[in-house]
């Protein structure tokens, strides 16, 4: 047996957000992931920032395609409609969900896999049709589910449990992403709530396609001495480049923030992220210095996290397609045809 | 003997020469003269420089397939020339443009060859290259017109409203049309003993492609998603139902539209776009052929498990592989009936026109959300891409789509537990629920082993209660699907059976055979799963032709499969050569299975 319900108890002291629900009622199944799994500290950052969004579970759709990550959305929000599609096609499915219903929230949680093996041509065009979705990818290095083999992510000289390091470059979903123009690109770690929460809830509110590259350690193929996608390594080679903060649109900007080290940044539904930036040279609206500077530190051997751009200029999918406010799949039927005599008259073409 | 209204003419041209609106001028002359007409394209997979041809069939009786020869030969392709000679038939005559001189070693004794100096009198008369090439084939529609004595006030009135905001382009059309005309009429006899004559047999009907029927009647159905990616010969379809939306679906106080068609990156995506489109309570279609297909299974058998609708059309093209683009078969059967691993089968729609397109358009949508699967509306290049006559299109006003079994806000307020996959009605189909509409109506949605309450499972009797229950539905989609066409008369041991484009082939060979004293009856197969009246039809017969378009028998290998059919009893008749199949050739095959003793 691989589901186990979750007995719902809330403590009465639990906090609760502005519908009245507490962190509990924003929980999944027991997750069946190895003990020590990077990815259910992602879930757990998951839950916390629906909560703080005040997401309506029900508005909530979670899409995933096939893996250890893709397991995710089964352990977060259960009232929450969950798909779990097929392996790398997790973007066509939020595509289409997307397409029909632009009201609700699309969190799409892939690997690398997932998303950057077989599915690397779905994250691809979901990036260049700006869908506007949060998409997360637990980010491990290795397949786990068939026991360890290496995936398109592993860095070269990153060394397996048993065989061979890794020859063949890595793709960076992070490069890819800023080269695809994707409009809110960030990278964090499963072991940094603080930072990972808030970079979640500013993807989820970005108007457009939002990437979370998630470095998350597996603890069972993956977290060895001569990894590069273990714990240890992640922790010492990894850097903030960047923290935000989110400001619900409803509360004041109380923190002062250094003027040229943080940012404001209004987010088209009318919150806000404040974005700290810990490292001066960085300007995280450029695309080419971005990349420029991803790359240098990359070739150092860091791991640069934070939100590392942003552009909030650029119109998403819908509006891309001038399509109708009212979601697709609310239109009532009498609008969607012209009826009998229009069919007589548009067929005076075909005599 | 003079024939009217019996005539084949064959016009060979170059791909990308903009024959095309000269040959669609001439097709519809003759249809406004009254008189039925087929059109076919024999196009090559290419934009321009390779040979095309287009066959009108004139045809009083209104059959629908095309003939077994060709009378009139246009032969306006050099590279093409001696084969295009080849296949007139005796006492035929063919057409070529004399403006350059040509061997005589070309000639036959048997045809009239008629020459025309096109290119010269359109050089003369036309200035600039293009528009020599264009007025070179309206000019040869005017030698057509004479030779068969096509009404000029008609060919006017057609150019009239082709040409109505170009008006400078009426006249010069109707001067190169005059060209031809006046050429032939003083050069030959005119007009010839096959010619047309006005009849009263197109009133009511009009003439159009099944790819344009279906994209209209997607658009009539109410879909508001369609995603695809392009592929031949289907993307007409789209285009059809994009044409139509931008006309109908644009809300004209915020030029806003009620429509999204998303191109997809390939067919996976767009099958997927789909899936995701319906589970959230659009009506979403795809349009693809043979290869798009191969490529979506594994999604379409996600969509059978987990129960989500899809309208797929598939106008099918020669296969295996890449095949030939560009011409026709019925070679999708098996693979789509049972597309993807594991056991699978899908309900398929076999449309036998463009008329048919349109109306199980609407089929097709409420068949998916009724019964929550993948429907596949099985077409092909030559119902596809062709010109077919068929009564003009009528929409019943009082048609409401069918969204099957989904539980609304209301009905979630009143039930105590929602459980996606139980069978409370016991046909098969559980209730499911559309996402944002209300928190008790939340489910996990899977390709993965589940029970019927949607959890996961491995368990062995629940994971088979699952699939027994996808049986039960199995059997309530054969009470559901179009009954079959049949045709029966009780002194009859043998008959014919058959599906989709093959139709118009096989009513015009019981013609011919009665006219031989062969009396066979008649079944066309509307859809998949088969229903009881076609397992009686086989039951009923000693002898059952089953005739199909492609090499493997697809149709009567699902007739065993499904309805435990008595092989024996089927007596496969298998056109694949990638041109519509013609009733000769059935008439041939049962003539000589006769007499090899079967039952007639």
């Amino acid at each position: 047996m691989t589901y186990i319900a979750k007995p719902k108890i809330a403590h009465p002291s639990l906090p609760k957000n502005e519908l009245g629900l507490t962190t509990r009622d924003y929980e999944g199944a027991v997750s069946t992931l190895c003990a020590g799994c990077g990815h259910d500290s992602v879930t757990a950052a998951l839950i916390q920032a629906v909560f703080e969004l005040d997401i309506e579970p029900h508005m909530l759709a979670k899409i995933s395609g096939i893996g250890c990550s893709s397991k995710t959305p089964t352990y977060f929000v259960s009232q929450a409609h969950g798909f779990n599609s097929v392996h790398g096609r997790m973007p066509s499915v939020t595509t289409g969900a997307n397409a029909a219903n632009r009201d609700m929230t699309y969190i799409g949680v892939s690997g690398d896999g997932d998303s950057l093996s077989i599915g690397a041509g779905q994250f691809v065009h979901a990036i260049r049709r700006n869908l506007n979705m949060c998409y997360l990818i637990e980010n491990n290095g290795v397949y786990g589910l068939t026991k360890g083999q290496f995936s398109a992510s592993a860095d070269i000289g990153s060394k397996p449990k048993k065989g061979m390091p890794n020859q063949q470059e890595p793709i960076d979903p992070v490069s890819t992403a800023l080269s695809l123009g994707a409009t809110y690109i960030a990278r964090s770690f499963s072991g940094d709530k603080e930072q990972l929460v808030p970079l979640i809830k500013g993807a989820i509110m970005h108007s457009g396609f939002s990437l979370v590259d998630i470095i998350s350690p597996c603890v069972t193929f993956n977290d060895h001495e001569g990894s590069t996608k273990s714990y240890a390594h992640t922790r010492e080679f990894y850097h903030h480049v960047s923290n935000i903060d989110y400001i619900h649109p409803s509360k004041e900007i109380k923190a002062s923030y250094d003027e040229g080290e943080s940012m404001p940044i209004h987010l088209h539904g009318g919150d806000t992220i404040v974005l700290r930036k810990l490292n001066r040279d960085y300007d995280p609206t450029s695309r080419a210095d971005a990349f420029k500077f991803l790359r240098d530190r990359f070739n150092a051997g860091e791991v640069i996290t934070g939100l590392l751009y942003v552009n909030e200029g650029r119109a998403e999918m819908h509006e891309l397609m001038g399509n109708t406010d009212t979601p697709l799949s609310q239109l009532p039927y009498e609008g969607l045809q012209p009826g009998n005599d229009e069919l007589k008259k548009l067929q005076n073409r075909y005599r | 003997m003079a024939t009217v209204n019996d005539v084949v003419i064959k016009i060979a041209t170059v791909n990308g020469t903009g024959s095309a609106s000269a040959n669609g001028l001439m097709r519809k002359a003759i249809f406004r003269m009254g008189i039925p007409v087929v059109g076919k394209n024999y196009f090559p997979s290419n934009i321009q420089g390779l040979p095309t041809w287009y066959e009108i069939r004139v045809t009083g009786d209104g059959y629908h397939a095309r003939a077994d020869r060709v009378d009139i030969m246009v032969a306006m392709n050099a590279q093409t020339y001696t084969k295009d000679m080849e296949e007139v038939a005796p006492g035929g005559w063919l057409i070529y443009d004399s403006t350059w001189p040509r061997s005589k070693l070309l000639d036959r004794e048997d045809i009239v060859v008629i020459g025309v100096p096109l290119s010269r009198m359109c050089n003369e008369t036309f200035e600039g290259a293009r528009a020599r090439i264009l007025m070179k084939n309206i000019a040869y529609v005017g030698v057509l017109a004479a030779l068969l004595d096509v009404d000029l006030e008609i060919i006017k009135e057609l150019l009239e409203e082709t040409f109505a905001s170009k008006p400078h382009l009426i006249e010069s059309n109707m001067q190169a049309i005059g060209l031809g005309y006046d050429y032939a009429r003083e050069h030959f006899p005119c007009p010839l003993e096959k010619r047309v004559e006005r009849m009263d047999e197109t009133k009511g009907h009009i003439v159009i492609d099944g790819n344009t029927a279906a994209g209209l009647g997607a658009m009539y159905a109410g879909a508001t998603v369609g995603a695809w990616y392009p592929i031949t010969p289907s993307t007409s379809l789209m285009d059809a139902f994009r044409t139509f939306c931008a006309r109908y679906r644009v809300e004209p106080e915020t030029g806003k539209r009620t429509y999204a068609i998303i191109q997809a990156e390939d067919e996976l995506a767009a099958i997927g776009m789909v899936l995701g489109a319906s589970w959230n309570g659009a009506r979403s279609f795809t349009s693809t052929s043979g290869p798009g297909i191969s490529l979506m299974s594994e999604f379409i058998g996600l969509a059978y498990y987990a129960e989500i609708p899809a309208v797929i059309y598939n106008v099918q093209r020669t296969g295996p592989s890449t095949g030939m683009p560009t011409r026709t078969q019925q070679c999708d059967l098996l693979s789509c009936a049972y597309a993807s691993h594991g056991d699978t089968k899908h309900v398929l729609l076999f449309p036998g026109d463009p008329s048919e397109c349109f109306y199980m358009s609407p089929v097709a949508f409420d068949f998916a959300e009724r019964l929550q699967t993948p429907v596949m509306v099985l077409t092909d290049l030559d119902i596809g891409m062709n010109d077919w006559m068929v009564p003009e299109l009528e929409w019943d006003e009082s048609y409401v789509p069918d969204r099957g079994k989904v539980y609304d806000a209301e009905d979630l307020e009143k039930i105590e537990k929602f459980c996606r996959y139980l069978d409370v009605d016991g046909d098969g189909i559980p209730y499911r629920t559309l996402p944002g509409v209300h928190p008790k109506g939340a489910y996990f949605t899977r390709g993965s082993g589940h029970n019927r309450y949607g959890g996961y499972t491995e368990d062995s009797d629940e994971y088979q209660e699952v699939v027994d229950r996808l049986l039960v539905k199995w059997e309530t989609a054969r009470a559901m699907v179009p009954e079959a066409e049949i045709r029966y008369s009780k002194f009859n041991k043998a008959g014919i059976l058959t599906l989709g484009s093959t139709d118009g082939a096989c009513k015009e060979a019981l013609d011919l055979l009665a006219e031989q004293n062969i009396g066979l009856n008649y079944c066309r197969v509307k859809a998949f799963p088969f229903t009881d009246a076609v397992r009686e039809f086989i039951e009923q017969h000693d002898v059952v032709y089953v005739v199909e378009q492609n090499r493997d028998a697809q149709l009567r290998t699902l007739l065993i499969a499904d309805l435990d059919a008595d092989q024996n009893k089927l007596v496969s008749i298998l056109h694949y050569n990638g041109m519509p199949v013609h009733a000769a050739f059935v008439v041939d095959r049962v003539r000589s299975e006769i007499a090899k003793g079967r039952a007639a």
